[in-house]
């Protein structure tokens, strides 16, 4: 009896002992090597420079660039006309702050998917084994990968947003630390929810070979079948209910909205990724209990 | 003394296979219980399930007076696990894994420095404790893993083959580290082996599994005399006329001649062997040479799983080996 009450006193045995412990563990591993550190930087800085600035519809409606032979129409009007297409499209006339709102929730859900991989790695080595004999209840094993993986893509997404700005991303005038509070909480829950799903993916596969696969096939229609790059109102109508359904379309409808002012029914956005993130995420949990181990 | 560890009907399948089939056992309070058997033979599975990784298909076992199935967080605070496999982090230092346990137990930071010091000490690694994991020898590593295991204070020890892939000195010294251990703490002992004479020196009792069925148990000296006692080589001058001589003395189990000897195995070889001289000298058999050997552990072991130890443990280095190209290819 003794003993136990000392034991009381030199252990915390609340429900989330051990859930930062093992974020951290996940974080270390990023943060503590420098080369995969500087890569995982560069990668999002190489997306905006170069995607960003090369696929700049922008350009094509800029007047200087048209000429037509035989008509004489004002630089001007062409101007005009085109600056009205690109805000009849894109909601702005700056493409360049369009896309790289879209490219944070890429780079969002390029970094989420990665969760699944720790686990893998995690289970063949035998940590995973050795996790579970610990008290560190089930949940926090899942919920600290998603937790760890949700602060490296929030870290990723900053600096697609740091080297935007120094690009000419613009915001709208008058934005103010709630756009960008809200603009952040939308990337958290993406993040979750993503997270959570590649690691439900990942909770039975003892490969990395499988998870490679499924991430490769999933990321690239995730991404263009989302709005990241072009409005769903431009998109075929066999597509448009698709794009419909991708959270991707809700969070870049959040940024959007929040950073540049774009038309948009933030409480829907909200409420659909919210949805998104915590339906995946209690999915992930319970699986974790039934699955992590046979 | 009660019980630590009771197994009943403890069973696991995968699929069709039977991996673990309805073994019962009990393991005392305070011993050294060895398993022992050949790769496959369930004893892997077992310590799984008897650590909580594992749900078994039937039975259940009783850890620390818990049931695995009912209270399975009570359970894994009472046990520590020395896994197979290496699962410290390369790229972390011996103290940091060492702490990051702590915290996974919710060990106040305090007192787990406290304790991984004082652990650290004991298995000799505090010199080595800043530096990052990937440089430690395979001993190392292994005296790491049994302080990252004893950190959160177990009563139940779990070893699950400790030495594999360790040269004979290094097993030695982790043999000598785990009992300064137990005589400090004084926790019971589950240990997972290939290594016979392993087991024979310092487990207390030992049991021989082979697909997924106990087949003996009992301490080493039981075992070796459950299999028919000594055995007693004799080389004669008429080999034929003292095996006729003999076959009829009481407390004789079986004569064999092997490689012009004789090989006699008796109940207790120092109380046959003047019975044995003195009929062969009685009846002129001249006895030209005479040995009494005790059975080994290695011959229990082939008594009992029809297989010999030495391709198992090839087999066991293969597949550490394996482990370490895994780890590399990680980075």
């Amino acid at each position: 009896m003794a003993e136990e009450i000392q034991n009381r006193e030199e252990v915390d045995r609340s429900p989330f002992h051990g859930l930062w412990t093992l974020s951290n563990r996940e974080l270390k591993k990023w943060y503590k090597a420098p080369v995969i550190f500087l890569l995982s930087i560069i990668q999002p800085i190489f997306w905006i420079a170069l995607f960003g600035k090369a696929m700049n519809l922008q350009t094509l409606f800029s007047g200087t660039a048209l000429s037509i032979p035989g008509l004489n129409i004002p630089k001007d009007i062409i101007d005009q006309i085109g600056q009205e297409i690109l805000k009849q499209t894109f909601g702005t006339t700056d493409y360049f702050s369009y896309l790289a709102a879209g490219m944070l929730s890429f780079i969002t859900l390029f970094t989420s998917m990665q969760s699944g991989m720790s686990m893998i790695w995690d289970r063949r080595l035998g940590v995973l084994d050795r996790l579970l004999t610990t008290t560190v209840s089930r949940s926090n094993i899942i919920i600290s990968k998603v937790l760890s993986s949700v602060i490296r893509s929030l870290v990723q997404a900053t600096i697609v947003l740091v080297v935007a700005i120094l690009l000419g991303m613009s915001f709208y005038p008058g934005i103010n630390i709630f756009d960008f509070l809200g603009a952040y909480t939308a990337l958290f829950l993406i993040s979750f929810g993503l997270s959570s799903l590649f690691l439900v993916i990942a909770i039975r596969a003892s490969s990395w070979e499988s998870q490679m696969a499924v991430m490769n096939l999933l990321n690239l229609p995730l991404l263009f079948t989302s709005n990241a790059f072009y409005p769903i109102n431009s998109m075929p109508s066999w597509l448009k209910p698709i794009a419909e359904i991708n959270p991707l379309t809700y969070s870049n409808a959040v940024i959007r909205g929040m950073l540049l002012g774009i038309q948009t029914n933030l409480t829907i956005d909200f409420i659909y990724i919210a949805v998104f993130a915590i339906v995946l995420s209690i999915v992930g949990i319970i699986l974790s209990w039934k699955y992590i181990s046979s | 003394m009660g019980e630590a560890i009771k197994a009943i009907n403890l069973t696991k399948a995968f699929g069709k296979f039977v991996a673990v089939d309805h073994i019962n056992f009990e393991v005392k309070e305070g011993e050294i219980f060895g398993f022992l058997g050949p790769n496959g033979a369930g004893k892997s599975t077992t310590i799984k399930m008897l650590t909580t990784v594992l749900k078994p298909t039937e039975g259940t076992a009783i850890v620390n007076g818990y049931d695995i199935i009912k209270e399975p967080a009570k359970v894994r605070n009472s046990i520590g696990v020395v896994p197979q496999e290496f699962t410290a982090d390369e790229d972390l230092t011996g103290w940091e894994n060492v702490m990051l346990m702590a915290g996974l137990y919710g060990i106040k930071k305090d007192v787990a420095k406290e304790r991984a010091k004082e652990l650290l000490d004991m298995v000799e690694l505090t010199q080595a404790m800043n530096i990052k994991v990937q440089t430690y020898s395979g001993g190392m590593r292994r005296r790491l893993e049994i302080t990252m295991s004893l950190i959160s204070r177990p009563k139940i020890l779990f070893l699950d083959e400790l030495t594999l892939g360790l040269d004979a000195q290094t097993r030695s010294a982790i043999w000598n580290y785990i009992m300064k251990l137990k005589k400090e703490y004084g926790m019971t002992i589950f240990v997972t082996t290939h290594y016979l004479e392993e087991a024979d020196l310092y487990a207390d009792r030992i049991a021989i599994i082979d697909h997924g069925k106990i087949l003996s148990i009992g301490s080493p000296k039981e075992l070796k005399e459950s299999i028919g006692g000594d055995v007693v080589t004799l080389s004669t001058s008429n080999d034929d006329e003292a095996m006729k001589l003999l076959q009829n003395l009481d407390g004789i189990i079986d004569i064999k001649k092997v490689d012009n000897m004789l090989r006699i195995k008796v109940k207790d070889g120092e109380e046959m062997a003047p019975q044995i001289l003195e009929r062969l000298i009685k009846s002129g058999v001249k006895v030209l040479k005479m040995s009494i050997t005790e059975p080994t552990m290695d011959e229990v072991y082939m008594e009992y799983t029809g297989r010999k130890m030495r391709n198992e443990e090839s087999d066991s280095k293969e597949v550490f080996a394996m482990r370490r190209t895994l780890r590399r290819a990680r980075g």
